[in-house]
């Protein structure tokens, strides 16, 4: 069983392409990391996924059925499978619902249980979050951010989903509630063989929860592979940055020279070639003009960059400074 | 030199629960002070309380000294203060968009500044702002002095805010979170703008912010703040290589590395709790795995650790456990 | 709303914190309590006149006084109270009722229907509102039945344009992305999760409203377009006076008082759920 989506997306009025030409496929109980900077397109095309935003161009598949012909049908199915956690936890619920109203309602709507065990299941679920039964009377203004994003959580749970897009849902989160979140949601994944799309900003999460990661740049995905692998040994060189700017706990690295210079580009005026060179200290005559470099696969890797057409192009995202601390 | 001298300073709301107690803090000029804690810890307040600018209703300073250059600024009068606030003391946000003004040029808000506490002429403090732009990085500031907030990316505007805040070349730079709302990618250079300014003009800053990760990459010192109270304070290295307080051996172990690490991440139980509701005694307790009966009955005080410069700590357990040696998953991995 | 907020100005200035909606409601209940117990407290038959006893000055008998009919008017502003407070709600639910879920469907559909009802709300709104009320009664023929129906066809734009306002900023509101994620339909989503949320400035609105339905009604009536004589309803009352004003002052001045009482009642009210909701009127 394949989760796919393939071909390209272009929203909004004036030609403004968030999401442009991109492919992914995530497979059954995967966990995928989408990463970039804001306006990279990556929270538009999590969206497009669950078919809350109309892809202009472009196929979404899902189970093999199609989500962007528009048939109620499909839709229906794909709701019916799929959820969605969101980056900021209050906002993400009715205010004028309870806890527990709000997950008894995924469980009326989608005839999850029958109704006398309704009450039940979402004690088990709130439980399930390592929240208790008696948090279900209470309101999200009653609750802490983690406690709403706990609810968040056990709300995309009563769907029963196969995939679930998680949208920045660490980011408004205490330091010390993060990591807890976080466990949960790789506990979950482990445990039920969820598939998860981890969109993020903080590539340090992506690496302890993702199998594979998509880095989007301008609407584009640039790089995709295996997180591992990514993280060792980054092929585009955007990938390479964004990694040397994790902020590490080490008192002894200083802050990297080399850090990538300028901020993204607005999507409405994406730079002609690869969009990526005016910012990139590696750019060659020929990613100045022309279509944007073509993904090249290389094994279970991808990329679009022009470098690497002999294996000494290395880029190094500044992992080596370690040995100097010590 | 020392330039601020906070000693126990304690903010009360209107309920009387102490929002910041007896926080104690000193800076040197061109010094960088990380100022960590979580939402509700007390940062925030703590650093409006140097300017006398309580954010909200009914907050009030009830007890304590802040000491800036040596004068006594709670004894000021607020004439007196409008003169120190922007002059000597210059404050940046997180969210420059909401902090300057929509429609007055940058170029004019820098100028305002200067025109105000140094009586500059219009032209004089104009050629300042453009000055004061290129200093800050922001390329073509003849052209950008006279464009509109709206008219900056986002990284570009808080250089811009970094700009108004510098105009009147102040000696203290608080500093509330200043890079949260940005990219890793831009974050690391408004970092470094931070770090050049300080080089250059001696600036003393205090860097407001929860990621421990940006602390350790630019500050000289940190102090952790929890529900409102100082728990740890010393150089980087000390307070970073070897944490003796659990709360920031735990806020470091909870911070996920890129270097990757397998299984569940180390975790604090729990919440931060709220102003109304601080525990009794040391305020951690209720989450510390190395809580005892001592920690319940009896708040910490302060307290010199032994052989390092100036790293104190408040905990009772501090001197009994062994210095921990932070991250054992990264040494791990980095010894395989 | 100038008279309904002005009066709250004064209450709030008057009153101590947070104390003019326990202040509102105390007046509302207790112009509602008068009003279902007049029949047992009112001293006599609001309509019977009496030809032995017209223009009396307010004295031990008749409290208030007489009116030139003889009628006792202590007996008529408490019945009157009857018919102001059915006025006021009445008048206000139609509206509130058609506004909002107008409002509520434009904001949320959008598109061409949301364009054709902003145009129909500026038509509306492009005519005085008296001015509108009183030609639409004149067409259908004086009485209470055409009040309402002429306040329900004019007051509804203001609580459409209200609610759609809070409607196209809470559309943005994670709470219904998630919704929609979650596979609700688009009617649950609007009624159950949008409205709820949409409905608070809503309710403050109608409160304030509440005092521009008095003074409308009374004075409707006092054109002689709403209640008719001889039935005791304030704003007939003080037309009714107007003739003596110079001889018998109290004919015109309980009633013009029991109508800026229950008005501050309400306006009260609309600032305090203003206050305690988050929402100003």
């Amino acid at each position: 069983m394949t989760y796919a989506v393939s071909g390209g997306f272009g929203f909004g009025r004036r030609h403004v392409r968030a999401v442009d030409g991109v492919s992914l496929r995530i497979g059954a109980g995967e966990a995928w990391g989408l990463v970039g900077e804001s306006g990279s397109g990556k929270s538009t095309l999590g969206r497009a996924m669950l078919g809350l935003e109309k892809a202009s161009a472009g196929r979404v598949r899902f189970e093999g059925r199609s989500v962007t012909d528009g048939l109620p049908s499909d839709i229906a199915a794909l709701r019916a499978r799929t959820a969605m956690i969101f980056q900021d936890p209050y906002a993400s619920l009715n205010p004028r619902q309870s806890v527990g109203e709000c997950i008894a309602e995924v469980l009326r709507v989608h005839a999850k249980v029958p109704a006398s065990t309704v009450t039940a299941r979402v004690n088990e679920l709130l439980v399930r979050v390592g929240l208790s039964a008696e948090h279900a009377s209470r309101r999200p203004q009653a609750l802490s951010g983690g406690q709403c994003q706990r609810v968040g959580i056990a709300r995309a749970l009563a769907v029963e989903p196969r995939l679930i897009v998680a949208d920045e849902c660490v980011a408004a989160l205490d330091v010390s509630i993060q990591a807890q979140i976080v466990n949960l949601l790789m506990d979950l994944h482990r445990r039920m063989g969820l598939a998860i799309l981890f969109i993020a900003h903080d590539l340090a999460v992506v690496r302890r929860i993702c199998d594979r990661v998509a880095v989007m740049y301008l609407g584009r995905i640039v790089e995709t592979g295996p997180t591992q692998a990514i993280f060792e040994r980054p092929m585009h060189p955007y990938t390479a940055a964004l990694i040397g700017a994790i902020p590490e706990i080490d008192p002894d690295r200083p802050l990297p020279t080399d850090a990538l210079g300028g901020e993204p580009p607005s999507p409405m005026s994406v730079p002609a070639g690869c969009a990526f060179h005016p910012r990139c200290g590696q750019a060659r005559p020929e990613c100045r003009h022309g279509p944007a470099p073509a993904f090249r696969h290389r094994g279970d890797r991808a990329f679009a960059c022009v470098l690497h057409d002999h294996d000494d192009d290395e880029l190094s995202p500044h992992r080596d400074r370690r040995s100097v601390a010590t | 030199m020392t330039l601020l001298h906070v000693r126990d300073l304690t903010i009360e709301d209107r309920a009387g629960a102490a929002l910041v107690d007896g926080v104690s803090l000193s800076m040197r000029a061109g010094e960088i002070l990380g100022l960590v804690g979580e939402s509700g810890s007390g940062k925030t307040i703590t650093c409006r309380a140097l300017m006398r600018l309580l954010p909200g209703q009914g907050l009030a300073i009830r007890g304590g000294e802040i000491r800036f250059d040596g004068a006594d600024v709670l004894a000021y009068s607020e004439a007196q203060m409008r003169a120190v606030r922007g002059r000597h003391i210059g404050m940046i946000f997180q969210n420059p968009a909401s902090h300057m003004n929509p429609v007055m040029t940058v170029g004019r808000q820098i100028a305002e500044g200067r025109r105000l506490h140094f009586g500059a002429s219009r032209r004089e403090a104009r050629g300042h702002a453009v000055e004061l732009l290129r200093q800050v990085g922001i390329p073509d500031p003849a052209r950008r002095v006279d464009h509109y907030p709206h008219e900056f990316s986002g990284g570009m505007l808080q250089r811009a805010m970094i700009a108004v805040a510098l105009a009147c070349e102040p000696r203290l730079l608080i500093a509330d979170e200043p890079t949260t709302a940005l990219d890793v990618t831009v974050q690391m250079q408004i970092l470094r703008l931070l770090q050049d300014l300080r080089d250059r003009l001696g600036l003393a800053v205090i860097f407001i912010t929860h990621d421990l990760g940006v602390v350790a990459q630019t500050c000289d010192r940190i102090a952790v703040m929890y529900a409102g109270r100082l728990c740890e304070s010393g150089g980087k290295r000390d307070v970073l290589a070897a944490p003796l307080h659990p709360y920031t051996q735990g806020l470091i172990d909870c911070q996920p590395s890129s270097e990757g690490g397998v299984g569940p991440m180390p975790t604090i139980l729990g919440q931060p709790p709220v102003a109304s509701r601080f525990p009794a005694g040391c305020r951690f307790h209720p989450r510390c795995g190395h809580a005892t009966a001592q920690c319940e009955a009896g708040q910490p005080s302060m307290r010199m650790a032994a052989g390092a410069d100036g790293h104190s700590v408040a905990c009772h357990h501090a001197a009994d456990r062994p210095r921990a040696v932070t991250r054992p998953d990264r040494d791990a991995i980095a010894s395989a | 709303m100038s008279a309904a907020t002005g009066i709250a100005r004064v209450g709030r200035r008057a009153l101590p914190r947070g104390s003019t909606l326990s202040v509102g409601i105390a007046i509302l209940a207790g112009w509602l309590l008068l009003a279902l117990l007049c029949p047992w407290i009112a001293p006599y038959d609001p309509i019977a006149q009496d030809a032995d006893a017209t223009l009396l000055p307010p004295h031990a008998a008749h409290l208030f006084g007489t009116d030139n009919f003889g009628r006792d008017l202590l007996s008529r502003v408490l019945w009157g109270a009857r018919v102001d407070l059915q006025m006021c709600v009445v008048g206000v639910a139609f509206p509130f009722v058609f506004g909002t879920v107008i409002g509520a469907v434009s904001g949320y559909v959008g598109g061409v229907l949301d364009t054709l009802l902003m145009r129909l709300i500026d038509i509306v709104l492009a005519f005085p509102f008296l001015v509108l009320m009183l030609a639409i009664i004149t067409i259908l023929g004086p009485g209470l039945g055409s009040f309402y129906i002429a306040m329900a066809l004019v007051g509804w734009v203001s609580y459409a344009r209200l609610v759609r306002a809070q409607v196209l900023t809470l559309k943005q509101r994670g709470f219904v992305v998630a919704a929609r994620s979650l596979g609700y339909r688009r009617g649950r989503i609007l009624f159950l999760h949008l409205l709820p949320n949409a409905l608070t400035s809503s309710i403050v609105f109608a409160m304030s409203d509440c005092v521009l339905v008095l003074l409308s009604g009374a004075s409707v009536s006092y054109l002689g377009l709403g209640v008719q004589p001889p039935t005791a309803e304030w704003g007939v009352m003080v037309a009714e006076g107007q003739g003596f004003i110079t001889t018998a002052w109290w004919i015109t001045t309980f009633p013009g008082f029991a109508i800026v009482v229950l008005a501050t009642g309400f306006s009260f009210v609309a600032d305090g759920l203003g206050d305690r909701l988050g929402a100003r009127p």
